[in-house]
């Protein structure tokens, strides 16, 4: 209890130091303040941005016009998109929505995909099976995300017309008319975008992990015992497996978010990664300051439930409280330290 | 306990069959080298002129004359890509270098000095790692204003983590091997011991991981130049066609897309599959079997 | 010997086991870690294996069972019970008629309760019956049953070592097969383990006990074969290696019995070749106080004064 709370300490202060980067980086660029708040061709009256300019703490020093900010921040006010001419915080809200629907189908077919896909091949080692699935990953964990989501919309929406080009829903539509059936209809493409960038690294990894368990002492008992192959896997594998991947699948939480942006790029999708592209390109600082934060908000969630899970599954950290103690079994001594970010060796494009 | 004796007989697996495993690394470091060599000196080659415009010659599938076709202005997609990959691995180049060091200086400094230091330099990599890279990569580059210099920065400055991370984990572990302390026990001075035991132990593992590191810095350059926040529309640089072929594709110009990423995909590949092998080479038991 | 009246529960002929191990370059080779090894258990009675580490013990359990790496490759004849064992009848057998007790609770599954484990998938028996099965198995090694519900972490060396002998006991086994079940473990644990086996052997059950620790090998077993770099050199009745071990018939047997802490602990010079380097002839003559040039020759296994020995001087 103590470890995780120490974890949260210290990831709500990177929080706080992620916010204070973003700001630094976001207020250095070289465009005018006022217009970045405002925008470049807006029509606003000069008593509206005196306005817009308390409220930025313009024209005072950086430090005042941080915590100007934070303080604002911290009661839930982001500011004003320029972009979108609505709170950040709604845009946000909104946009994240549909990201979210986005980002948990990748996630979960990913997830499940690639632990089928890993068992697979650690239990035919050596097998065309198996190069075939490392070979196919491989391919995946090289393929810029962006190229593989033209290259579904050329063949699945443009030659075959299964599915619509883009958007999330049927254009001139009314929100309140769309289908739930429309909505997966517009999901499929982005999410399988989003999936392939994901499958590689949970398949390698779980086949990476199955035969250090299988090579382990302790399934040479359980075949010295008379369990058959599959049996072994699904006795004592599934399990020891199942806790590491799910953490690894959290711990992608950072390029899941990195991934939507492309994504929803390609496929003109409302969601919070377009919102970042259009935000960035039409200098909208609020809206980036805000998205930048709850990014890291995000990542920080993934990793904290990646912390837990392993913490609250395993009895071995139930028991001793620290996950070093005993490196015996394999899974532990090739085991992921408790820090605050996960090492995952991934790409996020 | 038997198991020092077993394990002489049982630690070591099969390895494949006509290859092994040295020739496999040897190859892949070839092609990969090759490959950059290649696209490098055709980027330098390829003038201007050989991609120009030619209305004559709009969106012509791929055939003998434009073996990836042409774009809406008529100009050749062939070398429009090489010259465009060119450029991602310059800026690959550049980037793993300027990232390289940083993660060089910050894991021995960390590692050597230990205290405040270390915990420094590992506040610095979680707070690096705790956006996502993406992101962070988009606010670099609106920084600094967008276009070349931006990207530049973005990728040089966000790559040095994990290899920061990875210098440090190695320099430790070199530090308190008992071969190292014998020899400061024996007298012999921080450099000498720095020079004949740290620098041969860390340098290849250093080496590796800048290895590893290209293909990333190509694939995040392209996919910030691809947002709009990296190289500008008039440069050829494979996120620029792409972005641009995503207006097409919709008619049905599929070359468009097709050829230039799968240019980037092979770069990619090239260099995970030897840097990869790399590491095996240098650490068998590290790795996927 | 006593129990010929059955057929022996386990033979072992000439056995060899080696590796297939790739050099540098495409260079692949043959790596044999165990030679021409023979050896019989009866029903009812304790074989002992010693021998230091490197000799090839755990291999020879492994062989047993059929669970040797995929790059091994074993010769000579298997039996059990008469019957052949290939890797067939291996795969029936084990968990079955042969149970293996492993080192510690390392080869237990981490993440499943012991109770679970203890249970094992027994194919034989109903479900009911198991479960009363596993009841008794409990109560007799004095496994509580709360106990069930730790995960392996969480036992006590002594307890550990109830429940893998539990878990082989599950079965109504003819052949336990028992690799290192001592160290790490207080004497008085190690003579309770050792009390246990004798107990399976007096029930009927033949016992191949491997350890590197003769003196409790010497407390239980009837007869002991000793192992040097792969090659059994001498196989004696117990009681031969009581005292100093002057009624051992082989230099190398005596030599390890006069390593030992109360017999004067003075080891040999030198140390076990590499099974990569062997030299030819007597595996054990570049540290024989006797050793001639004839040791450099074919030294067969032959019986002597009720034992058998592979030695050209020993009388």
């Amino acid at each position: 209890m103590k470890r995780l709370l120490l974890l949260i300490v210290r990831m709500v202060t990177l929080l706080i130091a992620i916010s204070i980067v973003s700001f630094l980086l976001v207020t250095k660029a070289p465009i005018d303040p006022l217009t970045a708040y405002i925008g470049a061709n807006s029509t606003i009256s000069e008593e509206a941005k005196e306005e817009i300019s308390e409220y930025w703490g313009l024209g005072q020093p950086p430090l005042e016009r941080f915590l100007a900010w934070a303080g604002n921040t911290l009661r839930g006010d982001f500011g004003e998109s320029i972009v979108y001419r609505q709170p950040v915080l709604q845009v946000i809200q909104e946009r994240f929505q549909y990201s979210l629907a986005l980002m948990l189908a990748a996630w979960i077919s990913s997830g499940l995909f690639g632990f089928l896909l890993g068992i697979a091949a650690a239990a035919f080692q050596g097998s065309i099976l198996d190069k075939a699935i490392k070979t196919i990953c491989l391919v995946f964990q090289s393929s810029p995300t962006f190229w593989v989501g033209l290259l579904a919309l050329s063949v699945f929406a443009v030659n075959l017309g299964w599915f619509p080009i883009g958007l999330a829903a049927p254009m001139g539509k009314l929100a309140s008319e769309v289908t739930l059936g429309e909505r997966i209809h517009h999901l499929i493409l982005p999410s399988m975008t989003l999936g392939i960038l994901g499958v590689g690294k949970i398949t390698l990894y779980t086949r990476q992990k199955l035969l250090e368990i299988l090579n382990s002492e302790f399934m040479l008992y359980a075949k010295a015992r008379g369990e058959g192959k599959w049996q072994m896997i699904r006795r004592h594998g599934l399990k020891n497996i199942a806790i590491p991947a799910v953490t690894v699948q959290f711990a992608s939480f950072s390029e899941l978010f990195g991934g939507i942006a492309l994504a929803e790029s390609v496929f003109s999708y409302p969601g919070i990664g377009s919102a970042v592209t259009a935000a960035g390109l039409g200098g909208d600082v609020p809206l980036l300051l805000g998205i930048a934060v709850f990014s890291a908000a995000f990542v920080f969630i993934g990793n904290l439930a990646a912390n837990i899970l392993y913490g609250v599954i395993d009895p071995r950290i139930r028991e001793n409280g620290s996950f070093h103690k005993k490196s015996n079994t394999p899974q532990q001594a090739t085991g992921h330290g408790l820090d605050c970010s996960f090492r995952s060796k991934g790409r996020d494009i | 306990m038997d198991k020092a004796g077993d394990g002489m007989a049982t630690g070591k697996k099969k390895m494949g069959g006509f290859w092994n495993r040295r020739q496999k690394t040897l190859c892949s470091i070839g092609f990969a080298a090759a490959y950059l060599l290649l696209a490098l000196l055709a980027g330098l080659l390829v003038s201007p002129e050989s991609y120009g415009v030619d209305y004559g010659a709009k969106f012509l599938a791929p055939c003998f004359a434009h073996p990836f076709g042409t774009d809406e202005m008529g100009r050749d997609m062939f070398f429009r890509s090489v010259k465009g990959l060119s450029n991602s691995i310059g800026i690959g180049v550049l980037a793993s270098a300027a990232s390289s060091v940083i993660a060089l200086a910050f894991g021995v400094t960390a590692a050597v000095k230990g205290g405040i230091a270390d915990r420094f330099v590992n506040w610095c990599v979680d707070l690096c790692m705790g956006i996502p890279h993406l992101i962070l990569l988009v606010l670099i580059s609106f920084m600094m204003g967008r276009g070349q210099k931006g990207v530049m920065a973005a990728v040089a400055l966000t790559h040095w983590p994990e290899l920061t991370r990875l210098v440090r984990a190695e320099v430790l572990q070199i530090r308190s091997a008992q071969y190292v302390q014998a020899s400061y026990r024996m007298g012999k001075t921080r450099m000498w011991a720095a020079w004949h035991h740290m620098v041969p132990q860390v340098l290849p593992v250093y080496l590796i991981g800048v290895v590893l590191l290209f293909p990333h810095a190509i694939m995040h350059e392209a996919a910030v130049t691809f947002l709009g926040f990296g190289f500008p529309p008039e440069v050829p640089a494979i996120g620029v066609i792409l972005s641009e072929s995503m207006k097409h594709i919709a008619a049905g110009n599929w070359w468009l897309a097709v050829f230039p990423g799968l240019l980037l995909l092979l770069a990619v590949m090239l260099f995970d599959v030897a840097g990869e092998n790399l590491k095996r080479l240098w650490n068998p038991n590290s790795g996927n079997e | 010997m006593e129990g010929q009246k059955n057929k022996p529960v386990l033979e072992v002929e000439d056995l060899c086991i080696s590796f297939e191990m790739y050099g540098k370059g495409l260079e692949k080779y043959r790596l044999e870690m165990v030679h021409h090894l023979s050896l019989t258990v009866n029903p009812g009675e304790i074989v002992a294996v010693v021998g230091a580490s490197g000799s090839g013990k755990s291999l020879l359990a492994h062989a047993i069972l059929g669970i040797l790496p995929g790059n091994a490759k074993v010769e000579g004849r298997l039996a059990f019970c008469g019957q052949c064992l290939d890797s067939a009848a291996q795969q029936k057998l084990r968990g079955r008629d042969i149970a293996f007790i492993p080192q510690s609770v390392e080869y237990l599954d981490p993440l499943m309760k012991v109770g679970k484990q203890v249970l094992g998938t027994g194919a034989r028996r109903e479900k009911k019956q198991r479960m009363a099965r596993w009841k008794q198995v409990f109560a007799r090694y004095r496994l509580e049953e709360s106990v069930a519900g730790l995960y392996p972490c969480q036992l006590s060396g002594g307890m550990a070592r109830r429940v893998l002998i539990a878990g082989a006991v599950m079965e109504p086994v003819k052949l336990v097969v028992a690799d290192e079940p001592t160290p790490g473990l207080s004497e008085t644990l190690a003579k309770e383990t050792m009390e246990n086996f004798r107990e399976l052997a007096a029930e009927g059950c033949g016992v191949l006990l491997i350890t590197h620790d003769i003196d409790l090998a010497f407390q239980v077993a009837a007869r002991i074969a000793v192992l040097y770099a792969g090659s059994v050199m001498e196989i004696a009745p117990a009681d031969d290696f009581s005292g100093d071990g002057s009624a051992l018939r082989h230099p190398y047997s005596k030599a390890f019995l006069q390593a030992l802490p109360q017999n004067g602990f003075c080891p040999i010079a030198g140390s076990q070749p590499y099974a990569g380097n062997l030299p030819p002839g007597c595996l054990f003559a570049g540290r024989c106080p006797k050793r001639t040039d004839a040791c450099a020759g074919k030294v067969e296994m032959r019986t002597l004064r009720g034992g058998e020995v592979r030695c050209i001087y020993a009388e």
